[in-house]
């Protein structure tokens, strides 16, 4: 898995709340059978028309704005529990994902891959878009080992939470199957046991 | 102090659990579709690892299927693609497939409870988030990405963290014309698409103790439509009788031990939830969604909220979901018209919601401005409807009996709402775009789509049922 330590970076604003994962990808591109190319149909049917033509007014067609980081309104990933919506925004170029609220299953799927998902409080998420649609060039600093997050040009700074288990994980770019293979003998024995 | 029936079955199913690290899982039964497996079955080739326990899980084409000709090959060659490399996978890794033919073919959270594989007490994963259905029979059953269905394949386990407590209680009569679709659909409108986030949802009082089996399954289905982990119902008698006799469901002194420990499976008296929620079944009325989230859902004779009743960071959400959805605050959705009734998904599309809408269609016709599709959730309920009848009353109504899969409900075979078509649909999610690329989803319960199909419009279904009282 990707490691992930620390990170500066412009953002992309998407304010809308409640963004399914039916909009990050639609199921009719979930047909491919390996990981990578969904980046391509990352919010398809907002970037693009019918006829698969540019949406101008969408934020990811927007040149003003670009960067590692995305910032999206509350209760982001809700829906499927497809972990294509993790690979699409990690395919597109995003490392960060941040909102005041994620789905369950969204945020355990981005963390699977080395996306990291921060959770901010709604104030602070305020003052993201805020301070981006003031100035575009807003640069954010992220730093996992700290776990803070850091609005570079105010200074304003919060922290944020993270499992500690999945801290280490990502930091060291090792995923969950590594650390559970080494447990066969636990789960052998639990078998053995509920046998009994 | 007690525990409730979640910390129970957790803790039964607990390999390791140290300070620090998420609790380490026992999974009984591993469900899987083509959709979501494919680069699970790459990871595990990538690190030469077998699949630990083939006879744990199962396997079923559902999603990418068409619902018309399956004897023929999948036209659609990304969909016959993914379905041809689930069958190659099964048996490479010596998995039993229900595909496209075997009589026990479905969706998949139809065919498990069916066929008598999902069981009290078990803990069931899938990588698809109405996983959640499974918990009607008491069992800890939740959604999981790609990766967790790679684990899960690699070590029959999963690294969870343990997951926090709700209970929901319903009590009192549901009015004629109500359902537990309109239950579910209320309490996500109460508590808002993601109410119950981060938590385990047991649904108890004496409403739910008076559902079947199939009405239950509704309920915990959308449970993740509020963002919960999963749901589930203490078994009962209702759930022994059901479970009795299927295919799979253990049989003779196996059956009595089961039972034995089924009996068990219950929040205790003094066991304390992380937050109780308690509803009124009298309150409910037959219930219609109107906005681009399940949360966003009314009583069918009410009119949609205005934009400032939101909360201000709400309102530009709430005003662009009206403007995809084509309708205006403050107005009614009674009598808007609509193009197409679907009724099927592993939300609605068991028999119990087959023969409720027959007995509502019977000597009833469609509106001829109408679309309308019934899909049976699996392959038995298509053969049970056909040895009912049912396809005769769905036939004489103008409804077309079309075979099993999860169709309309997702926009991802061929079966798909066309651009600015109003859809009454009994699936689970009404996001943009979900039924096909700018369709208009209505969700509903079946009784009120298919009260929908026969007037052409959006319909209190109770107006309809008076009606035939006086026939
Ligand atoms: S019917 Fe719909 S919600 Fe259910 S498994 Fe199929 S696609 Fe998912």
């Amino acid at each position: 898995m990707k490691k992930f330590i620390e990170l500066t970076s412009t953002v992309v604003p998407l304010p809308n709340e409640n963004v399914d994962t039916d909009q990050i990808i639609p199921a009719r591109f979930l047909k491919a059978t390996t990981r990578e190319g969904f980046g391509d149909n990352l919010f398809c049917d907002w970037r693009y028309d019918a006829q698969r033509q540019i949406k101008p007014d969408f934020v990811l067609n927007n040149p003003t704005y670009s960067g590692k980081i995305l910032v999206a309104g509350k209760n982001f990933g809700c829906g499927s529990s497809r972990e294509h919506a993790a690979w699409a925004i990690q395919d597109y170029g995003f490392d960060v994902v941040i909102s005041s609220f994620f789905a369950d299953i969204f945020k355990g799927n981005a963390l699977n891959n080395g996306l990291l998902p921060i959770q901010v409080s709604d104030e602070f998420l305020q003052k993201i878009f805020v301070a981006v649609y003031h100035d575009a060039a807003t640069q954010i600093n992220v730093n996992l080992v700290e776990q803070t997050i850091t609005l570079l040009s105010s200074g304003d700074q919060a922290h944020f939470d993270i499992n500690a288990y999945k801290k280490s994980c990502l930091i060291n770019g090792y995923d969950d199957i590594d650390f559970i293979l080494n447990q066969r003998k636990a789960i052998e024995e639990y078998e053995d046991r509920l046998a009994l | 102090m007690g525990k409730t029936l979640v910390e129970k079955i957790w803790d039964a199913h607990v390999v390791k659990s140290d300070v620090g690290f998420p609790d380490i899982l026992y999974i009984d039964t591993h469900f899987i579709h083509e959709v979501t497996s494919p680069q699970a079955f790459d990871g595990l080739r990538k690190r030469g690892l077998p699949l630990f326990r083939p006879k744990q899980t199962i396997a079923t084409a559902d999603h990418n299927v068409p619902t018309l000709h399956q004897d023929q090959p999948i036209k659609e060659e990304l969909s016959r693609l993914q379905v041809d490399m689930l069958t190659r996978n099964c048996a490479e890794y010596g998995i039993e497939l229900y595909g496209l033919g075997h009589p026990f073919q479905g969706i998949v959270h139809v065919i498990g409870p069916e066929l008598g594989i999902t069981l009290p007490g078990a803990t069931i994963v899938c990588g698809d988030s109405h996983t959640s259905t499974h918990g009607a029979f008491g069992c800890i059953a939740f959604g999981i990405g790609t990766s967790q269905v790679e684990q899960v394949m690699a070590t029959q386990c999963l690294l969870q963290q343990r997951p926090k407590t709700m209970k929901i209680e319903v009590n009192g009569h549901l009015g004629a014309g109500v359902t537990s679709k309109d239950i579910i659909l209320y309490i996500i409108s109460k508590i808002s698409a993601a109410g119950g986030t981060g938590y385990f949802i047991e649904y108890a009082g004496s409403t739910i103790q008076a559902l079947s089996m199939e009405a239950r399954m509704t309920i915990c289905n959308m449970s993740i439509e509020m963002g919960a982990r999963g749901g589930l119902i203490a078994p009962d008698e209702t759930t022994f009788d059901y479970v009795k006799g299927r295919e799979f469901a253990p049989k003779g002194e196996q059956w009595d031990l089961a039972l034995s420990k089924w009996k068990s499976l219950y929040s205790d008296e003094d066991a304390v939830f992380d937050q109780v929620l308690t509803f009124d079944a009298t309150d409910i009325e037959p219930m219609i969604t109107y906005g681009t989230n399940p949360g966003m859902g009314m009583g069918i004779t009410q009119h949609i909220p205005s934009s400032s009743s939101q909360a201000l960071s709400e309102q530009p959400s709430f005003e662009k979901a009206l403007n995809y959805m084509g309708i205006e605050a403050d107005a009614p959705l009674l009598g808007k018209e609509i193009d197409y009734v679907f009724i099927g998904s592993c939300t609605n599309s068991r028999i119990e919601d087959l023969r409720q809408v027959a007995e509502f269609v019977y000597g009833k016709t469609k509106s001829p401005n109408v679309i309308a599709w019934i899909v049976p959730g699996s392959k038995q309920v298509e053969q049970q409807a056909i040895a009912e009848g049912l396809d005769k009353v769905f036939e004489a109504a103008g409804f077309q009996l079309r075979e099993p899969g999860c169709s309309a409900c997702l926009g991802m075979n061929e079966d798909k709402i066309p651009a600015d078509k109003y859809c009454v649909s009994t699936s689970n999610r009404n996001f943009e775009g979900r039924q096909g690329p700018n369709s208009r989803t209505f969700l509903a319960s079946p009784l009120t789509a298919a009260a929908a199909a026969i007037t052409g419009k959006i319909t209190d279904v109770r107006a309809l049922m008076v009606e035939n009282a006086y026939v």
